[in-house]
């Protein structure tokens, strides 16, 4: 079987099992003819599916597109102080303008992410090459500071219950008609599909890719768009999974290298595996109670991440 | 003749301690003195203790802006507390004694710290940031094993754990104070006894080794004192992550010669003042009671990173 079909299949039958799991009992028989599993099919455990699925795959390819950019294999929204900086406009914008609308709250978590994370790349540009660590370790605790100003003005507000759903990621709130924006950030994924050629030129820094006829800062700034806008749907609908996508982008070039054409699709689609299965674990561990997706995802993520970076390299 | 520096700080501290016990005050001065003095007792000893453990911590992995916070050790302590709860059941842990489990908690901490971080601090002593970002990540790692075990032991009583996760400056856990004194002092009394090999240490692994130190002897219990500290501190009110860094940086701009008999004593008056008159200003002046330890965690943040971008090696 080729990888791709073997991914495929994969990642199918997560999805069959994560329809599967849960605490109503859905009975197959009765979909279609019997209106309480439809109800619950396409009311809960369809959606859910689908959150889950969008999510890993989309926030997989923003870090991957963070990666490049950012021209360190370290970095990715979580530690670049992007999900923080979302959070930051969303507790904005509920204590200036409580009553704006969805979109508007979308649309300035957008701008703050946007924004923190140009910082971030301005203070990584100061950074010497030499030493890759430097950069997610700036990261986090730049990140940490402005978690610090989002946990302080939320205590002051009395708003840290909206600022816990924000930060930690969960899936067990989704149901049709709220997790419809997620779609948005899948587009955008699709967006970093249609240009992978040229993020994989980028990769190779500013000389190289003038010299080969990609325009660098518009890519640097198409890639910053592709990771605000993913961050701040995936905060404001499920909340932050830390190193979702660190991990995912390392382990896929790992095994096959870092042309984007190529790789993106599967950076996608272990994503969307990988937060799958922790989705389904975190809800199968202490049944018929859920643990949240961020707390399974943050054992395995970081113990993923403390193998990237204590593993010898494969290739010198 | 005591250093005129430290004579100084302990001024302050006395005139932070007074601040405390008497700003504010009204109502029946026996219990006032008591219930206050019990809270300032509290916080003195863990502002000395994160000072003196950072700078202890510091000189045998050599840097300075490393901390045992910053490498997990409070996360560490917290996920062998929901460990015991986890192991004994919590209906069992909470009929236990709190002073003994407490003792049993500092125990399996010195156990694990040391080895775990002996060996991290072997391995990598070359490259500062590679085991800068370990020790980040592995703090994250035990945070969510932590709430995972938390959510494991029972998602109903969840939240009665849920408290641990913020430094608590404000509601100290004065019931296990006895307890925690002697943990520090026990850790700060090793430090002050390994002054001199630790003076020698701050030359670095090779020289100190040529010098008849043994330094791998001293940095595995140099950790098993620091994890001592930190298990008091941590027990008392909480994960705090950038403290120890700004009391240990603060010391070595008063202190810039590497003495452990002035560094020491120095770092524990600092952290002793800092906790106690910060805790005054907000909770008296400014009426923030819970505000002290984001302000910590904001200032400590800044200074990491100037440390990290500006002050590098």
């Amino acid at each position: 079987m080729s990888r791709a079909a073997l991914a495929a299949a994969g990642l199918g039958l997560l999805c069959l099992v994560s329809v599967a799991v849960g605490v109503g009992d859905l009975r197959v028989a009765g979909i279609g003819r019997d209106a309480e599993a439809d109800l619950l099919l396409f009311v809960s455990r369809l959606p859910r599916t689908a959150a889950v699925v969008l999510t890993g795959a989309t926030m997989a390819v923003a870090g991957l597109v963070m990666q490049v950019i950012a021209r360190n294999r370290f970095v990715e929204p979580t530690t670049a102080g992007t999900g923080e900086s979302a959070a930051l406009g969303l507790l904005l914008v509920t204590i200036l303008a409580p009553t704006a609308s969805l979109p508007a709250k979308m649309g300035v978590a957008t701008l703050t992410a946007l924004a923190g994370t140009a910082v971030f790349l301005a203070i990584v540009r100061r950074l010497p090459p030499t030493q890759p660590l430097l950069v997610p370790l700036v990261g986090l605790v730049y990140g940490g500071i402005i978690g610090a100003g989002v946990t302080f003005l939320g205590y002051e507000t009395d708003l840290l219950q909206y600022i816990a759903v924000w930060t930690s990621g969960e899936f067990s709130g989704v149901l049709r008609g709220r997790y419809e924006l997620l779609w948005i950030a899948g587009a955008v994924a699709v967006v970093a599909y249609v240009f992978a050629d040229r993020f994989t030129i980028a990769s190779l820094g500013r000389e190289a890719s003038v010299g080969l006829g990609v325009s660098y800062g518009a890519m640097v700034a198409l890639g910053l768009g592709i990771v605000a806008m993913t961050t701040a749907m995936v905060v404001v609908t499920v909340g932050m999974i830390p190193f979702v996508g660190l991990v995912v982008p390392n382990l896929v070039s790992r095994a096959m290298g870092d042309n984007l054409r190529r790789t993106l699709p599967y950076v996608a689609a272990s994503g969307a595996g990988l937060v799958l299965a922790c989705d389904i674990l975190g809800r199968l561990i202490r049944y018929p109670y859920e643990i949240p997706v961020g707390t399974v995802f943050g054992v395995v993520g970081s113990a993923i991440f403390l193998w990237l970076l204590l593993a010898p390299p494969r290739r010198a | 003749m005591p250093d005129r520096r430290l004579v100084l700080l302990a001024l302050l501290l006395a005139a932070a301690a007074a601040a405390f016990l008497l700003i504010g005050a009204r109502g029946s001065w026996s219990f006032l003195l008591a219930f206050r003095g019990q809270r300032l007792l509290a916080l003195a000893l863990v502002g000395a203790a994160v000072g003196v453990a950072t700078v202890m911590f510091q000189t045998v992995s050599g840097n300075r802006i490393l901390t045992p916070a910053i490498m997990g050790f409070d996360a560490l302590y917290l996920l062998i507390q929901s460990g015991l709860v986890m192991a004994l059941g919590a209906t069992a842990y909470v009929q236990i004694d709190p002073r003994a489990k407490f003792l049993a908690e500092a125990a399996v901490m010195m156990l694990a710290a040391s080895t775990l971080f002996a060996a991290l601090l072997g391995r990598g002593r070359s490259d500062l940031y590679r085991l800068l970002l370990v020790g980040i990540i592995f703090g994250t790692l035990f945070r969510s094993l932590t709430n995972l075990v938390q959510r494991l032991i029972d998602p109903n009583e969840f939240a009665i754990f849920q408290g641990a996760a913020f430094a608590r400056f404000s509601n100290v856990d004065t019931g296990l104070l006895a307890a925690a004194a002697l943990l520090v002092a026990l850790g700060a009394g090793y430090g002050w006894a390994a002054r001199h090999a630790l003076d020698v240490a701050t030359l670095g692994r090779e020289a100190a080794v040529s010098l008849g130190v043994e330094h791998d002897r001293l940095s595995r219990r140099t950790l098993i004192a620091v994890a001592l500290l930190v298990s008091a501190t941590t027990a008392l009110v909480g994960p705090v992550t950038f403290f120890g860094l700004l009391v240990a940086s603060l010391a070595y701009v008063l202190f810039p010669e590497p003495r452990h008999g002035l560094l020491l004593p120095a770092a524990a008056l600092i952290g002793a003042t800092a906790l106690v008159a910060g805790q005054t200003l907000f909770e008296r002046l400014l009426g923030m009671a819970s505000t002290l330890s984001v302000v910590v965690e904001f200032g400590g943040g800044f200074l990491f990173l100037f440390l990290l971008l500006w002050r590098r090696r």
